[in-house]
């Protein structure tokens, strides 16, 4: 459930690209000359273009859901009244919007599950082993799947008499329950179903961290007599924690807000509606855009404050073995 | 550091203009959109927004456009087929091209379509011509002319029905539910079929409000703290016999992935015994029967089972409104296409469903009914508007799936709570919604 292409490509590409702008600025002349200043504005000529593109699709739209939380606008009339805090003294006064992050715990569990497996892969696939690209493979596929495809794909196999029912058949257990059916089974499935997505994704950002250990390590620690176990506790698992925390907090965050996988195989039916099901429903079912757009953004404060806290129990401190 | 800064004025900069900029909508215009009465002076290129991506697809609706070309030929027609009809006309609608002709979103709040929509004329004068025309009506005029309006009840495999040993329509909830009770023992089909999967066919029961008392302001009476839900209203009439059918186990038995599509060919098959959709859905099954290669006949409809006096009612509701975009530039164009394509061009009887026009004949397909004296109640709308804004506000959806998909959830036991609880609550959300939005 966690989407770490974009944070993970920020972490690794942030650092180069401010050296370089310091290293610019810094042999800056103090007198301006035309040239100079043409030199010093390059930089930002460079940023216009994604700059424009960040601040029309990223900020202005969020701007905009601020400005609707506080209106009680129902996402089409021309007019609009502005409530005050209205919409949001409604989320915290309302309990059975917050029930719903119940559901999240399912995924939150499954999130756990999800870094062991792909921490467990990684590590054993990190060492030299056949068919070890096979492997690597077929853990990542999953990942390359569209979302829609895969909740097509799982309702096809969580059907009665489906390819999950059938397969327990052929190993002698008829089953005949419904997958869907009641809420805990729904969920756990559901959840199963985004395990099964996204443990790829881990396992390529574990995968990654390991391999950049140097060897040496290894062969001095076997030198010393180390089991497999204790070159992972001393040697993996410390050099690999920044991406263990970020996956973390991605995992978190993630479980907070899923949506893809109960709107396309349930639309939230059965007790597996999450917070962001609900508030589509809010905003597109019952046209209250500006109570959605208040739930929206107690969800981004939510995640921004799991975040922070995170942060500060566990501080990323520079990863240095050698 | 600078750089901070500079953004975030930037940013500051770019939220006020968001907040400030884009609230668009002009003064609503008041000129009423007439068809010329010399059809050769009705000029100019009209877009017609429809949801049949289907019909545009095979061409059908060009060869409607080509019809129409016939009395009208200055006018060009252009149709724009949009699967998520009413999610992307809802957002085109803050802008002011949202075509020439459109059906009118089910989301649109009834008191704004003259911010939306030019006014096709009195009200008095359209209820003298079409059915269902107060849907639309604001103030005095009206804003949408129906495509075509359906009747409702089941549709159901009357074949496996007899086998059942089954021949003349149920009157009551209790035989209607033996009905289903000896299909399953006697055939082992699947006798009802819930669709809750896909959720819209569950708001199709909502539909039937009327057919029970056979009230034309059934749905009206909703519009105040009505207490919807309580003895031998409607809805609880309605809710109880579906859920009665989910509790004693006649429905499928896995709700939670069920398939429309599929579900037609299986009642065409005769491995589902009934569902509840409006009529319009017969010349669909027909289709589907033809396709498997058995006897269209045997897809019949049926009434809900009540009686009033001794005859069964059945509601006739209007579909989607055909409206002329307040901002067009051809009303006049548009108005002609919306008059043609509701009067002449025999859409309604290609689809079997019943005509808009007054005048006009029942569909083949409603046979049954008008044999049997079925009594059909034209369901009056006039306060639509309200009972929507009661809905919302009580997030309870009359016209969405989910709070039927809750019933089902509560009558299969995968909810807890029991069915009068569910009633209360409902009645209590509804009534305390309707304070609210009646203040």
């Amino acid at each position: 459930m966690t989407r770490t292409t974009e944070a993970g490509e920020k972490t690794h590409r942030a650092a180069p690209a401010r050296r370089r702008t310091t290293a610019a600025s810094r042999t800056g002349p103090s007198h301006r000359s035309p040239g100079q200043l043409l030199r010093r504005a390059t930089p930002w000529l460079f940023l216009v273009a994604p700059l424009a593109l960040l601040i029309t699709f990223t900020y202005v739209p969020v701007a905009n859901m601020i400005y609707y939380s506080f209106t009680d606008w129902d996402g089409i009339s021309p007019d609009r009244n502005f409530t005050g805090s209205d919409n949001y003294v409604q989320i915290f006064t309302r309990p059975e919007l917050f029930r719903v992050f119940f559901v999240s715990l399912y995924y939150l569990a499954a999130s756990g599950l999800q870094i062991a497996v792909a921490l467990y892969f990684a590590t054993v696939l990190s060492f030299n082993l056949w068919f070890r690209n096979l492997f690597k493979g077929l853990l990542f596929f999953p990942y390359l799947i569209n979302g829609v495809a895969i909740g097509f794909v799982f309702l096809y196999f969580f059907q009665d008499g489906g390819t999950l029912d059938s397969v327990l058949s052929w190993m002698g257990a008829e089953t005949d329950h419904a997958w869907l059916g009641d809420p805990a089974s729904a969920n756990t499935s559901l959840a199963g179903v985004s395990v099964w997505r996204f443990t790829g994704l881990n396992f390529v950002l574990f995968l990654g961290a390991i391999q950049s250990i140097p060897g040496e390590l290894y062969e001095a620690a076997q030198l010393d007599g180390a089991t497999r176990w204790q070159q992972f506790r001393h040697i993996i698992a410390p050099s690999i924690k920044p991406i263990l925390s970020l996956s973390i907090i991605l995992a978190v965050s993630g479980s907070l807000a899923v949506f893809e996988i109960p709107y396309i195989m349930t639309g939230g039916a059965t007790g597996t509606s999450t917070f962001v099901i609900q508030t589509v429903k809010l905003a597109f079912q019952f046209n209250k855009t500006g109570l959605a757009s208040a739930a929206a953004v107690v969800l981004l404060l939510i995640i921004l404050l799991i975040t922070w806290v995170q942060r500060r129990l566990v501080p990323d401190d520079k990863v240095d073995l050698v | 550091m600078g750089n901070t800064k500079s953004l975030t004025s930037a940013l500051l900069a770019v939220a006020a203009l968001a907040v400030t900029g884009c609230s668009g909508g002009g003064a609503p215009s008041t000129e009423t959109a007439t068809a010329p009465a010399d059809p050769g002076k009705a000029t100019g290129s009209i877009t017609v927004l429809t949801q049949r991506t289907d019909l545009v697809q095979s061409g059908a609706m060009d060869a409607y456009a080509s019809e129409f070309n016939k009395v009208y030929p200055k006018v060009k027609v252009k149709f724009e087929g949009l699967t998520d009809y009413e999610g992307e006309v809802k957002i085109r609608m803050n802008t002011e091209n949202y075509g020439d002709v459109l059906m009118i979103p089910a989301s649109v709040a009834k008191n704004d379509y003259p911010k939306f929509f030019a006014p096709l004329g009195t009200s008095i004068r359209m209820a003298d011509r079409y059915r269902f025309s107060d849907k639309s009506a604001v103030g005095n005029k009206v804003y949408g002319i129906a495509q075509f309006g359906t009747a409702n009840g089941f549709v159901y495999n009357k074949a496996l029905w007899k086998k059942a040993g089954i021949t003349a329509w149920p009157t009551t909830p209790d035989e209607f539910l033996a009905g289903l009770e000896a299909i399953k023992t006697k055939t082992g089909a699947t006798s009802y079929y819930t669709n809750f999967k896909d959720g819209w066919p569950l708001v199709q029961w909502t539909t039937n409000i009327g057919s029970v008392t056979c009230d034309e302001n059934a749905t009206n009476k909703l519009a105040g703290p009505s207490s919807p839900w309580k003895q031998g209203s409607e809805l609880q009439v309605i809710d109880t016999l579906l859920h009665d059918i989910v509790k004693r186990k006649l429905s499928e038995k896995d709700p939670s992935t069920t398939n429309w599509e599929a579900s037609k060919t299986k009642l065409a098959k005769g491995e589902i015994g009934s569902m509840m959709v409006g009529s319009w859905s017969i010349t669909q099954m027909q289709d589907a029967a033809e396709k498997a290669g058995r006897n269209p006949a045997d897809i019949g409809y049926m009434p809900l089972p009540v009686l009033k006096g001794d005859g069964h009612c059945a509601t006739l509701v209007s579909d989607y409104q055909q409206a002329v975009n307040v901002h067009s530039e051809h009303k006049e164009a548009a108005r002609a296409w919306i008059d043609w394509f509701t009067e002449k061009s025999g859409y309604s009887t290609e689809e079997g469903a019943v005509p808009t026009l007054k005048s006009a004949p029942m569909p083949s397909t409603l046979k049954d009914f008008v044999d049997n004296d079925v009594t059909f109640t034209e369901r009056s709308e006039t306060e639509t508007g309200k009972v929507n804004d009661i809905d919302n506000a009580a997030e309870i959806g009359l016209n969405k799936p989910d709070y039927r998909q809750k019933l089902i959830d509560i009558a299969r036991g995968a909810q807890k709570g029991s069915l009068d609880d569910y009633f209360t609550e409902l009645n209590k959300r509804w009534d305390e919604a309707a304070k609210s939005v009646g203040s």
